[in-house]
């Protein structure tokens, strides 16, 4: 059934590629969306029955090449189950709204080109690539699928090949995820000359180890775990657009909608925050990564949400919440909760790709126009579009009913990330920057529904006229994601964020009541290792709570206190022993947890009296601010800067090698070499070639004296 | 005793009767109404023949008296030279019958040929060696000018005779210098006499002397002059036949008598056959380039691969002999084909050897083109080609040989001559189209050998057909 | 004495030979060189080889050279054409000529034969026996192998003599004696019975 899943969408790939001419157009976007959903089907059918335990399922021998043994196989856990259901349910309502949004497409020549059967391979093939790194049982077939998704993504973001700018913003999401695919490579080479051995299982077993040895990397020695994860950090920061590595993701937005949807906010750009939870056994014995991770994720969270306040084109502005709530999610992961990492992940998996949806929807309904200063007052014009818009922007702002468990899906999330941010960092920088994203976070996502739906129609007349619904194709989806934007939070809030035992349970990870172990603690480990034992036996971890009947005296009450136990590599995700954060996100104090609604709550304020209540005030203020303004609008000039520090000394260097080296020495060494030496040879010896027998006979005679004279000279040595 | 003699070389002297026997019964009878069915049954004695030696023993037996020797490398060398021959043999039917030129004689002096050639790979002595050479080299000199009528054809055989017995005066002044120091021309005295005291200059003085008339035949540079005109004057499945069989011959003679009369000289005649081989394909593979003819071009070929084959013999190990018969034996291979391939173009009925006429000949005859740039590209020794194999045995034993600075100029000089082989399938696939079309090639058997050629070529890369084992036999016998 | 004949045999095949090249005329050409081979069979004689002098006389004066003066005569060639192009090239050669015979001289000036080669060298002159019967034995005893493929070496150049001069040529008259024998009057002759002043 894993392998259905993981290859339906290649082999679906492969026929709307390759054999779209036999199966036409239309049947190779049926075929190909028809293998989506049945992999979408079967991959809900695995994360709702199959359990926590891991399972590998061998595929085939991989890799044979000295020490390095690897198979091919599906390790299937609970992250790869989440990360299943994520993938190809988005990927196969995204398959389901390309048939209304590629449609039609003044960008290609209907009817001579196949741009709809090439879509649609794209698609597929990016969500086999996907399936591959979240399957993935080993960091090289991981690679693979790291690299199959970024080709599938430079194709997409190219896909409009005919625009100098989409072909831009393709090579530089290429080339920037170079670099964080260098640092990727490069912690696989040093996981691999650790352990040697690329098999997640090896690695896990032997982090302790790891986190004991010192390596030379560069100018220094650092401890090897250290190391390691912030290299693989490097390759996931370049992946999921965080700071530094981010300009590409907005640029980004040169694809197709429905491939920002997919691949730029629901799936690819997660893969580095998968990537640190699958690597959790290892970042837990690094804490200084992961004090970095938490750092850059909280400071990619605000910046990204400060460059969105500004920004008017629709998708860069969700492009820019995308990057902001990514930060979020590293945060998460950097204080130790991946549950919660993943949770955050899985929520906003859904109202994301519905916002970009919507986006999509109303952009074609449009007209292709994207500008929000040219739109205003469309609810009436698209209320089915209006209404699921609204169901996302709830959900991203996270609105819910305050210290309960109910609310839209980003509610939940997003307030149980920022309460492991306060609990991990004892309400440091990174819990700051978190509330002020989430008030930005607020206002922008309001901004955006304002500017779209209220007010006045603006900009072109006639475009306004002529705006549409779009079709019931690209509504379902829609209302799809809609349900998953409003329920998904509620019903596994538990899972993810619930009680200490309940998630262990999910993720299939061992734990103990550690009240108990408090208690016995003079017994010395053998309650500690049977408890571990009896769980890790089991497989299920199942709920049987502990047999010792420990009479907790732990700081919370007469509860049992539990805490993720076991050894690296067993379950889902893995804690650290003084990793606790999980348990103390419950108990932080209650302005903590209030303080996202708060933000939440003055964000909509602003933008209410910004754009509904007093239209005039943002012009004015962007005004009386213009410097700051302009460092917002212009991304903190990030780009900028790059062009001048990389970009053009590159250009310089690149041209000085094509000039110099190339054209000069190469060419006019080469060249020189063959059209000048070669031929002057060439028409020596041909001139040798006389034709008159004496001439070759002399010939003769000469190479003989020459030999003879050769060896009478080095033979006297004997 | 003298019929165990007679045994060691009853291939030998069955080949000779049955020469001597067609010779007669033709003359008496249909003479050149005969020739056809001469050249079939050659080919089937060549190739029984073949068979018979490759399965026969094994060991080394010496008989005469030490005149010649029954080894895996004569067997190797005689398999080799033998079914090369009959695949020549077999192109060269049609050819010569379009153009009158079968004359019945003609297979049968290919016949006393290659009885030569034999008795050359098994020589192990001086007079023996000297004998085989002239034998086959006489027969060469007539088939060369065989085309009468022609300036050309009779120019290449009077300058190839004349060269060659310059060339054989040469190594007979050799052979006489080397009696002279040690007293005898058997390769075993001559070998004990140099293992006793110092090589002497008399000794060196020989041995280059030998080296330079072995050189001739194998048509190595200084010695090559008379290959570019002999090939382009010669009818074309003459010229087939010169780079073929005679190669393997003279080379394998050339590496007994190296190993076996001057084994214990390595590091002399090393430093020879070094440079030899590093004129050969610096020249083979530049000469070439100036070349419109494709049989002067294939002449540069042979001379350029040569160099390669005599680089493995340069490195003066068991392991160079080894690459240099595989070389030997994919280079054979090669020269069939692309032959059968020269031999098929005409135009009108005539021959024609100019490259500039394949221009665009891939839309008229994609599969015979195909065929062709296989062969053209294993030529050029480009991977994975079986051409590339050949090559890069040859270099591994040079560079472990201690010879690297030989290694890296076959490898510089191979890009160098890659461009020719190149511009041909340039012509073929993106030349300019003539108005003279190619004739559509109607011989099935000069088909059939180009494309197992070519299919050998790529077939081939899996295990080089399991040649590596009875070469690494035929050179360990050689160095015992 | 026999140091003054080697001298002078060996002087006159050096001259004969020297001439032979130099010569302008290429009847005297030709006469040098049977001086050369006359003077070399005259080393054989000191050698003791005395058959092998006689045959050299016989063979090489006797028939070959004899018609190398034939040849020469009979055939009209420019030689003085053909030897213009040597003096272009004598500059060279005579650089080439000096070198050789310098490692010629060199090497011969300190000959040392191996310490083996006299043990090795066979006398083949064994005992009493004259020198055309130890040829004989050898030839066709010892060397019996390289005997018969000098026969087939022979037949090699008759074949080749033969393929590349005997010609067919349609266009002349042969004379056909069978033909003629089996001539048939009443084939070949028809009567007519002419009338007077009619004519045919």
């Amino acid at each position: 059934m894993e392998s259905i899943i993981l290859f339906a969408p290649l082999v679906g790939s492969l026929i709307a590629g390759f054999g779209w001419r036999y199966v036409s157009i239309r049947g190779a976007q049926w075929i190909t969306t028809g293998l989506l959903f049945l992999a979408c089907f079967l991959s809900w059918a695995v994360f709702l029955t199959h359990g926590p335990e891991t399972q590998h399922i061998q595929i085939m021998r991989w890799i044979e090449s000295g020490s390095l043994s690897t198979d091919w196989s599906i390790r299937l856990d609970r992250l790869t189950s989440i990360m299943l259901i994520v993938v190809t349910t988005v990927s196969s309502l995204v398959h389901l709204y390309s048939f209304g949004y590629m449609a039609h497409d003044e960008n290609f020549k209907e009817g001579e080109e196949s741009y709809r059967a090439r879509f649609f391979a794209y698609l597929s093939f990016f969500t086999f690539a996907m399936l591959m790194l979240v399957t993935s049982d080993n960091l090289v077939q991981m690679f693979f699928g790291w690299e199959g998704v970024g080709v599938a993504s430079y194709l997409l973001i190219g896909f409009y090949y005919r625009k100098p700018s989409a072909n831009a913003a393709a090579m530089k999401a290429f080339v920037v995820n170079r670099v964080g695919d260098f640092g990727f490579a490069l912690g696989i080479f040093a996981l691999f000359m650790l352990t040697d051995s690329i098999k997640f299982d090896d690695i896990f077993a032997a982090v302790p180890q790891i986190a004991e040895t010192q390596l030379h990397f560069l100018w220094g020695t650092w401890n090897a775990a250290e190391v390691a994860a912030i290299l693989l950090f490097v390759g996931a920061m370049g992946k999921s657009a965080q700071l530094i590595l981010h300009t590409w993701l907005p640029d980004a937005m040169e694809g197709p909608t429905p491939v920002s949807a997919l691949i730029h906010a629901a799936t690819m750009v997660t893969a580095g925050v998968f990537l640190v939870c699958r690597m959790s056994p290892l970042m837990e014995f690094a804490p200084s990564a992961t004090a970095f991770i938490t750092i850059l994720g909280a400071t990619t969270a605000f910046f990204a949400a400060t460059v969105g306040l500004v920004q008017n084109d629709i998708k860069r502005v969700i492009a820019y919440s995308t990057c902001s709530q990514l930060g979020y999610m590293f945060v998460a992961a950097g204080v130790g909760v991946y549950s919660v990492a993943m949770f955050h992940l899985f929520t906003h998996a859904f109202f994301k790709a519905m916002l970009f949806l919507g986006a999509g929807s109303v952009i074609h309904g449009m007209h292709h126009e994207q500008d929000m200063r040219n739109y205003g007052g469309l609810r009436k014009k698209l209320p089915v579009t209006f209404w699921a818009m609204m169901l996302g922007t709830l959900a991203i702002t996270g609105v819910g009913i305050p210290l309960t468990t109910i609310g839209f899906a980003g509610f939940l999330s997003k307030d149980a990330v920022i309460e492991a941010a306060f609990a991990g960092t004892n309400g440091g920088y990174a819990f700051w920057m978190l509330v002020i994203a989430a008030l930005f976070t607020s206002f922008y996502s309001w901004r955006l529904m304002f500017l779209t739906f209220y007010g006045k129609p603006r900009g072109d007349h006639h475009t306004h006229e002529h705006a549409h619904e779009s079709p019931m194709v690209m509504l379902i989806p829609l209302g799809v994601l809609a349900l998953g934007a409003v329920f998904s939070g509620m019903l596994w809030y538990g899972s993810f964020f619930g009680k200490t035992d309940k998630v262990a349970e999910f993720f299939g990870v061992p734990y103990h009541n550690a009240a108990e172990a408090h208690a016995d603690a003079g017994h010395g480990d053998d309650s500690h290792g049977a408890a571990k034992d009896d769980h890790a036996d089991d497989g299920h971890g199942e709920a049987k709570a502990d047999d010792g009947h420990g009479k907790a005296k732990d700081d919370h009450g007469g509860k049992p206190h539990y805490v993720l136990a076991g050894h690296p590599g067993e379950g889902a995700i893995f804690a650290g022993p003084d990793n606790d954060i999980l348990n103390e996100a419950h108990y932080v104090p209650k302005w903590v947890k209030l303080s996202p609604f708060v933000a939440m709550l003055i964000g909509f304020g602003t933008a209410f009296w910004f754009y509904i209540v007093n239209p005039s005030i943002p012009a004015k203020l962007a005004e009386s601010q213009r410097p700051l303004y302009n460092f917002l609008l212009n991304k903190w000039y990030f780009d900028e800067i790059y062009d001048f520090l990389f970009v053009q000394p590159s250009k310089a260097v690149g041209r000085f090698l094509w000039k110099f080296g190339d054209e000069a020495v190469i060419k006019g060494g080469l060249n020189g070499l063959a059209i000048g030496i070669v031929p002057f040879f060439t028409r020596l010896a041909g001139k040798a070639q006389s034709g008159y027998i004496f001439t070759y006979a002399f010939a003769m005679v000469i190479g003989i004296v020459v030999f003879i004279t050769w060896m009478t000279l080095s033979g006297g040595a004997h | 005793m003298i019929s165990a003699d007679l045994n060691l070389i009853l291939p030998e002297i069955l080949l000779s009767v049955y020469a001597m026997g067609a010779l007669v019964g033709a003359v008496y009878t249909g003479k050149d109404n005969l020739a056809g069915t001469l050249v079939w049954t050659t080919s089937a004695v060549f190739v029984a023949l073949a068979v018979w030696i490759a399965s026969s023993g094994t060991g080394a037996q010496s008989g005469f008296g030490g005149l010649l020797v029954n080894d895996g490398f004569a067997r190797f060398a005689k398999v080799v030279i033998l079914g090369s021959a009959a695949a020549v043999l077999l192109m060269s039917e049609g050819y010569m019958q379009r153009r009158g030129l079968l004359r019945f004689e003609f297979p049968l002096l290919i016949a006393l040929s290659a009885v030569g050639m034999m008795i050359m790979v098994s020589a192990t002595n001086l007079m023996t060696l000297y004998m085989g050479l002239e034998l086959q080299s006489l027969a060469l000199y007539v088939v060369a000018s065989l085309r009468r009528d022609s300036a050309k054809s009779t120019e290449a055989g009077m300058k190839y005779f004349v060269l060659g017995a310059l060339s054989s005066g040469l190594l007979l002044y050799g052979a006489s210098l080397i009696y002279g120091y040690t007293g005898t021309t058997a390769f075993d005295g001559i070998i004990a006499a140099a293992k006793h005291g110092e090589v002497g200059l008399g000794l060196l003085l020989g041995l280059v002397l030998l080296i330079s008339g072995l050189a001739f035949k194998v048509s190595a540079v200084p010695f090559h002059m008379w290959t570019p005109d002999v090939y382009e004057g010669s009818p074309t499945p003459v010229t087939a036949f010169f780079a073929t069989a005679p190669k393997v011959a003279a080379m394998a003679m050339f590496a007994r008598v190296m190993f076996d009369a001057f084994g214990q000289a390595v590091s002399d005649w090393s430093q020879v056959v070094a440079l030899l081989s590093l004129l050969s394909m610096f020249l083979g593979a530049i000469a070439a380039i100036g070349q419109r003819d494709i049989k002067r071009l294939m002449a540069y070929s042979s001379i350029a691969h040569m160099g390669y084959a005599l680089m493995g013999l340069a490195s003066g190990t068991e392991l160079g002999v080894q690459a240099m018969l595989i070389y030997m034996a994919i280079y054979v291979t090669m020269n069939v084909g692309t032959f059968a391939f020269i031999l098929s173009m005409e135009r009108d009925g005539q021959p024609v050897t100019d490259i500039d006429s394949l221009g665009m000949y891939s839309t008229r005859e994609p599969a015979k083109a195909l065929a062709m740039l296989v062969l053209l590209f294993s030529l050029a020794g480009v991977p994975p080609l079986v051409g590339f194999f050949g090559k890069f045995y040859v270099l591994r034993a040079a560079y472990e040989g201690g010879l690297a600075w030989l290694a890296v100029a076959g490898v510089i000089a191979s890009v160098i001559g890659a461009f020719y082989y190149l511009r041909i399938v340039f012509f073929m696939y993106f030349g300019e189209e003539k108005d003279e079309v190619l004739d559509k090639g109607k011989s099935p058997v000069l088909t059939g050998f180009l494309l197992v050629s070519a299919f050998l070529m790529v077939a081939g890369v899996v295990n080089l057909f399991g040649i590596e084992a009875p070469a690494a036999a035929a050179a360990a016998s050689l160095l015992q | 004495m026999t140091v003054f004949a080697f001298y002078l045999f060996a002087i006159g095949v050096i001259a004969g030979g020297l001439f032979t090249v130099i010569s302008r005329n290429p009847v005297h050409s030709v006469l040098w060189l049977i001086l050369a081979f006359i003077s070399s069979s005259g080393l054989f004689v000191l050698l003791g080889a005395e058959f092998v002098a006689m045959l050299l006389i016989i063979v090489y004066v006797g028939a070959v050279a004899v018609l190398f003066l034939f040849v020469v005569m009979m055939l009209d060639v420019d030689f003085a054409e053909l030897k213009a192009g040597m003096a272009q090239h004598m500059p060279l050669a005579l650089l080439i000529g000096l070198v050789l015979l310098m490692q010629l001289a060199f090497a011969f000036g300190a000959w040392d034969a191996s310490h083996m080669a006299s043990d090795q060298l066979v006398n083949p002159i064994p005992g009493d026996i004259q020198n055309t019967a130890a040829l004989g034995l050898i030839l066709y005893d010892q060397y019996f192998l390289l005997f018969q493929l000098a026969g087939l070496i022979l037949l090699v150049a008759m074949i080749g003599a033969i393929v590349l001069t005997l010609r067919h040529r349609q266009d002349i008259k042969r004379q056909d004696i069978l033909a003629q024998m089996y001539r048939d009057p009443a084939e070949a002759m028809e009567l007519k019975d002419i009338k007077p002043g009619q004519g045919l």
